[in-house]
């Protein structure tokens, strides 16, 4: 009987998971993950779950019935990889036979090294990160954000939701400018800043300062700025780690074709979620890493497929992939939803609304529209959807 | 055999992701309210758990 590992017990291992088994995949399926819980929801992290508690059990994904048969290795990391030989070895000094490799490790945020105490600095990918902000999150506490990006803002709008002191310090012009751009950004700024945030736009942080633990945070500016918890949320990093040595394309998570196979000769293997560097064809021929909650789901289907044709020595379809990225925020209420790609635009129009209010944003590059995003508008932007899924031509 | 469908409308946030699997099933009014028929034939079963794995709070149940 054929086995497939899977690393990460995210999203996308589940996902993928459930694709082998819904394109026919018999053999045993192992998933490892490092976190102990099985794959919960993440989004909430920033959102209603912080305000209101960290209930795992409450954001766990729904499990299929045709997955129950799956071996959780949970609470313990894969640390390396063998592709050649088909083994994974964990921290536990397991290690793991496979035929079908599954890479779902996600990504882990980045971290700036910043002097001073360390104490006090805190990200925000997983549940036991969201538990130990959620407890120093209280009414006066001076919360201090690290960039100005959706989880920075989300967290922003929770924080002062629970009635901290929350100011924003971040390099870029306006929030959330890169997927928005620097109207809608604006529009954005101005609703924090009337829920009381504060913003410190164009600076970076230089230093810490405080005794074991961050009470004062120094700018680029030299401005000083109270700080009894710091969230850091600069951006991401792969964990590719444990894939070293395999001579793969690791230079921004992994790389896949349409399939989402990656290029190896060694063992059939695929990738899916945040760590999948993949081509979609609905925004030309640049492979690209899509953050976005809604790629784990699309990118686990069509890996799962792969892998299950290719464990059953048939060839996987590597035709176009077309799945259309999606996101949403929640920030005081107002529903942030995009689809498409507004990151890769060059011209913004704003077609219905006030950046100020509910609106209806479009972005375009030389092939035509690629984005759209809409503000406290969602029931009007299907049409917009289809428009950009007709590019699948 | 039908479908049995219940979404959790104190976890709904109304993000109509479902309604782009299963038009027929989950819709969003002209107030941006999700509405959906609570029962569909067994053939729709496959778009209507999609629609379920597709829902950002996890809120649609499928029987
Ligand atoms: C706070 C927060 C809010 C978000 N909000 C939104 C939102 O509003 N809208 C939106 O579209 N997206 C949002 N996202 C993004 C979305 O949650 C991600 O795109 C999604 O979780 C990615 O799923 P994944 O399975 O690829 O990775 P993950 O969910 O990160 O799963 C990967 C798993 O693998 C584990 N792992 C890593 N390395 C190893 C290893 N070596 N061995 C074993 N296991 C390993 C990780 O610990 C993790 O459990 C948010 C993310 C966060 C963190
Ligand atoms: S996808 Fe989920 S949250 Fe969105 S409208 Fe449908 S049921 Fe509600």
């Amino acid at each position: 009987m054929s086995s497939v590992v899977i690393v990460g017990a995210g999203l996308g291992g589940l996902r993928a998971a459930e694709a082998l088994r819904a394109n026919g995949f018999t053999g045993t399926i192992t998933v490892v993950g490092d976190e102990v819980h099985l794959p919960y929801n993440r989004p909430p992290l920033s959102k209603e779950a912080l305000a209101g508690g960290v209930d795992v059990p409450g954001l766990e994904f729904r499990r299929k019935a045709s997955i129950e048969d799956v071996d959780w290795r949970l609470g313990s990391a894969a640390v390396s990889s063998d592709l050649a030989e088909r083994t994974v070895t964990l921290a536990d000094g397991t290690t793991l036979a496979f035929d079908g490799l599954v890479v779902a490790s996600g990504i882990r945020p980045r971290r700036l090294p910043i002097p001073g105490p360390q104490e006090g600095r805190h990200v925000l990918r997983t549940a036991a990160d969201a538990h130990a902000v959620r407890d120093r999150l209280r009414p006066g506490t001076h919360v201090l954000i690290m960039g100005a990006g959706f989880i920075g803002c989300e967290t922003a709008a929770t924080a002062r939701a629970l009635g901290a002191e929350v100011a924003i310090v971040a390099i870029d012009e306006q929030p959330m400018v890169r997927p928005l751009g620097a109207e809608l950004g604006a529009g954005m700024r101005r609703r924090h800043e009337e829920h009381g945030v504060r913003f410190h736009l164009g600076h970076s942080i230089d230093s810490f300062v405080g005794d074991d633990h961050v009470q004062v945070a120094v700018l680029s500016d030299g401005t000083e700025l109270p700080a009894d918890v710091v969230i850091e949320a600069v951006g991401s990093v792969a964990n590719v780690e444990w894939l070293a040595g395999n001579d793969l394309d690791l230079s921004d998570g992994l790389l896949t074709d349409s399939a989402m196979q990656v290029a190896t000769s060694s063992a059939p293997v695929v990738a899916v979620g945040d760590i999948a560097r993949h081509p979609n064809a609905l925004f030309g021929s640049v492979a690209r890493r899509i953050e976005h909650w809604n790629m784990p789901t699309e990118t686990g289907r069509r890996a799962g497929a792969t892998l299950a044709a290719l464990l059953a020595g048939d060839e996987p379809d590597r035709g176009p992939f077309c799945a259309m990225p999606s996101f949403w925020s929640d920030q005081y209420h107002h529903k942030l939803q995009s689809f498409g790609m507004p990151g890769i635009a060059d011209r913004i129009e704003l077609v219905e609304g006030s950046v100020d209010g509910p609106c209806i944003v479009e972005y375009h590059d030389a092939s035509g529209l690629v984005g759209v995003v809409g503000v406290d508008r969602t029931q009007e932007l299907a049409p917009y959807r289809k428009q950009l899924a007709a590019r699948a031509g | 055999m039908t479908v049995k469908v219940f979404v959790d409308m104190d976890k709904c946030q109304h993000y109509g992701q479902c309604c782009f699997e299963a038009s027929d099933v989950f819709e969003l009014d002209e107030d941006g309210k999700l509405q959906y028929v609570a029962e569909a034939d067994e053939s729709r079963r496959d778009d209507i758990e999609s629609a379920a794995d597709v829902c950002p709070m996890q809120a649609i149940s499928v029987e």
